[in-house]
């Protein structure tokens, strides 16, 4: 069975980034089941690093929130189980820094993220130069690497970095750091499409997503749409601003 | 190219980065072979730096420990104050070759930021350096240098506010604007190609060092010390003495208030692997792999990682890392002072204790060369804070 496929293939799904354990844990695991039960397919569930170096400030407050209160990684894969066991059909991606990963030991991460029902992992600071450390164990457990392509990779890197992946392809709106912008560039339908003329799988949209429209026009050239550091915002004030938040998304996106 | 140090080192950086590092390797590795890009550095390190920089032979301070012969290499006599020049003028050659007109670097004492808002200055370009803010407070006057050269300082209040937290401002910024910015980075540290090219940039040092050693004393010495924060003074030190297995080569950890109470910026010596800042490398880290605030009293030693070189050199028993804490690099500072009238960084200390430290235990025909990395004007008020709140004020 593969879950993110099943899903891609249903229709363009909504994903949704959350930084386990912001604003406190049982906040957030409402929130996430909030958002699942108004549509989101895909969660991403953030594990918080002290040093989130490819995050904006939403998002590594958030982090920095998260671990003081303690928040781990065996404690998100424990959420992980804890969303499957409630939403079997949901797909579940770990979004994480390398750091946390290594010091587990990555064949016992990924031991565990399997056990837990998790379907990918995301690794944020692993390159295609350092990839095939971590794809050996996941591939062992079943569990998809997800691919990333900024707007800045070229097409000769496009083909090495897809080549051979599962899961789907997280395309990067914009060059920067994670966090709203206020308008996606232009031109992301372009570097979709040159993507997509390497693989068959499907490319998801991500960064600066944070309202309908901006979803609106990420779900016109994208096959799935993409939203975090506007979700992590929701979550911080209530689950039902978890909840109006996706279904925004969602509306934007047509659904 | 290979990107790794056996396990260490390599390019963990998002995706959004690779293509500014593969530019920079380029860039770098076409200006290795290029006789006009070393007659240029050869000639600004001469003339705008100083070098070659003195081999001082601390007479008056050797025989008082009654020991060893100690020399100092002289890189805080540098133009800014310490070895960091050395890098940055390298570094501003290649950012003006691949056409960038504005620079940005992470520092922690400051010197790093002062070397790179120096040489900005030095070829017109526009500069900002990513400062944490704890270190803003205790390294003022390097603030106001940075501010008197035309440069911005961005004060960040992250984390610890101090040099790690700094350089993940740096790597945001940088993924935002690489086709117009050049990151300078001060530490033989970082993603490849940094930990390479920074080496090579300060490896002036120990090609020096080494010549002005068989000047003097006829010999190479039995052990070159230098201070290790990510380790680019010390690399610099040791690549003079590759292939020279007798010169033991001793690397200074900042062991804080020491390491058994946590409170260190010791990671080779109480950390383990990790990956932060684009490589694979020895951390300091809790018991869930997040990065710990270091303490050091000395805010350029204040980082919790060491460059991946140093890591593997330390596996391999090919280089010898030692810990010097706090207070014996104060009283290195004071001892440096008074018999040498020499007023030395507390970075440079570290190296200095642990000088101090081994010189009686050896004859007057041993030798060690101590790598004295910068000056400690920028130190003052540093010191003073510390003897006051250890009661060590006359």
């Amino acid at each position: 069975m593969d879950r993110i496929a099943d899903i891609f293939a249903a229709r363009k799904p909504l994903i949704i980034f959350t930084s386990v354990g912001y604003p406190t844990e049982s906040r957030c695991e409402d929130a996430v089941c909030a958002a699942i039960e108004k549509g989101a397919d895909i969660i991403e569930l953030g594990v918080p690093f002290s040093d989130p170096m490819a995050d904006g400030p939403v998002i590594s407050a958030a982090s920095q929130t998260a671990i003081a209160a303690g928040m781990n990684v065996h404690k998100v894969i424990a959420f992980a189980a804890r969303i499957r066991s409630r939403h079997p059909k949901t797909g579940l991606v770990l979004f994480s820094y390398m750091n946390p990963l290594l010091h587990l030991g990555y064949d016992h991460t990924c031991t565990l993220l399997a056990e837990a029902g998790v379907d990918a992992i995301l690794p944020v600071d692993l390159p295609l130069e350092e990839r095939d450390e971590l794809l050996e164990p996941a591939r062992s457990h079943g569990l998809h690497i997800i691919p990333l392509v900024s707007p800045l990779t070229p097409e000769e890197r496009i083909i090495r970095i897809v080549k051979d992946m599962s899961g789907f392809v997280y395309y990067i709106n914009v060059a920067g750091v994670t966090g709203e912008r206020a308008a996606l560039p232009p031109n992301i339908g372009e570097h979709i499409a040159i993507i997509k003329r390497h693989t068959a799988l499907p490319v998801a949209a991500g960064f600066g997503i944070a309202s309908a429209e901006a979803a609106h026009a990420a779900a016109e050239v994208a096959d799935g749409v993409i939203s975090g550091s506007g979700f992590v915002k929701a979550c911080s004030q209530s689950t039902e601003s978890a909840a109006d938040f996706t279904a925004e998304l969602l509306r934007g996106m047509g659904r | 190219m290979n990107m790794h140090y056996g396990i260490y080192g390599g390019q963990y950086v998002p995706e959004t980065l690779t293509g500014a590092l593969r530019e920079l390797e380029q860039t770098y590795l076409e200006a290795k072979d290029d006789p006009a890009f070393h007659g240029e550095l050869d000639d600004l390190l001469k003339h705008y730096v100083g070098r070659e920089s003195p081999l001082y032979y601390a007479k008056r301070l050797s025989e008082h420990l009654g020991g060893s012969r100690i020399y100092l290499k002289r890189e805080d006599l540098n133009h800014t104050g310490a070895h960091k020049v050395n890098n940055t003028l390298g570094q501003a050659l290649l950012a003006r070759r691949m056409g960038k007109k504005r620079v940005i670097a992470e520092t922690g004492a400051g010197m790093h930021g002062v070397a790179t808002a120096t040489v900005a200055a030095l070829f017109g370009m526009e500069c900002e350096v990513f400062m944490g803010a704890v270190d803003v407070a205790r390294q003022a006057p390097n603030v106001d240098r940075m501010h008197a050269l035309g440069a911005h300082v961005r004060s960040i209040t992250d984390g610890g506010a101090t040099l790690k937290d700094a350089m993940n401002a740096a790597l945001r910024e940088w993924a935002s604007c690489s086709d117009t910015t050049f990151y300078v980075i001060g530490t033989a540290a970082g993603p490849y190609p940094y930990p390479m090219l920074v080496k090579d940039f300060q490896s002036v040092i120990g090609k020096e060092t080494r010549r002005q050693c068989l000047e003097m004393c006829g010999r190479l010495p039995d052990q070159v010390v230098a201070c290790v924060g990510g380790g680019s003074n010390a690399i610099g030190m040791f690549a003079g003495f590759e292939d020279t297995p007798n010169v033991r080569r001793i690397g200074v950890e900042a062991g804080g208030m020491g390491i058994q109470t946590g409170q260190h910026a010791a990671s080779i010596n109480g950390g383990k692997v990790g990956i932060l800042h684009g490589m694979k490398a020895y951390f300091l880290q809790d018991t869930d792999g997040q990065m710990r605030d270091t303490y050091s009293v000395s805010a350029g030693l204040d980082y919790p990682g060491v460059g991946p070189e140093h890591c593997l050199l330390a596996d391999e028993g090919r280089a010898f890392y030692e810990v010097a804490n706090d207070d014996e690099a104060v009283a290195a500072f004071d001892m440096l002072c008074r018999y040498e009238g020499i007023i030395p960084a507390l970075e440079s200390s570290h190296a200095l204790a642990f000088a101090i430290r081994e010189a009686p235990r050896h004859g007057h025909d041993h030798i060690i060369v101590v790598n004295l990395s910068g000056r400690g004007d920028k130190d003052m008020e540093n010191i003073r804070q510390y003897k006051e709140k250890h009661g060590q004020n006359r």
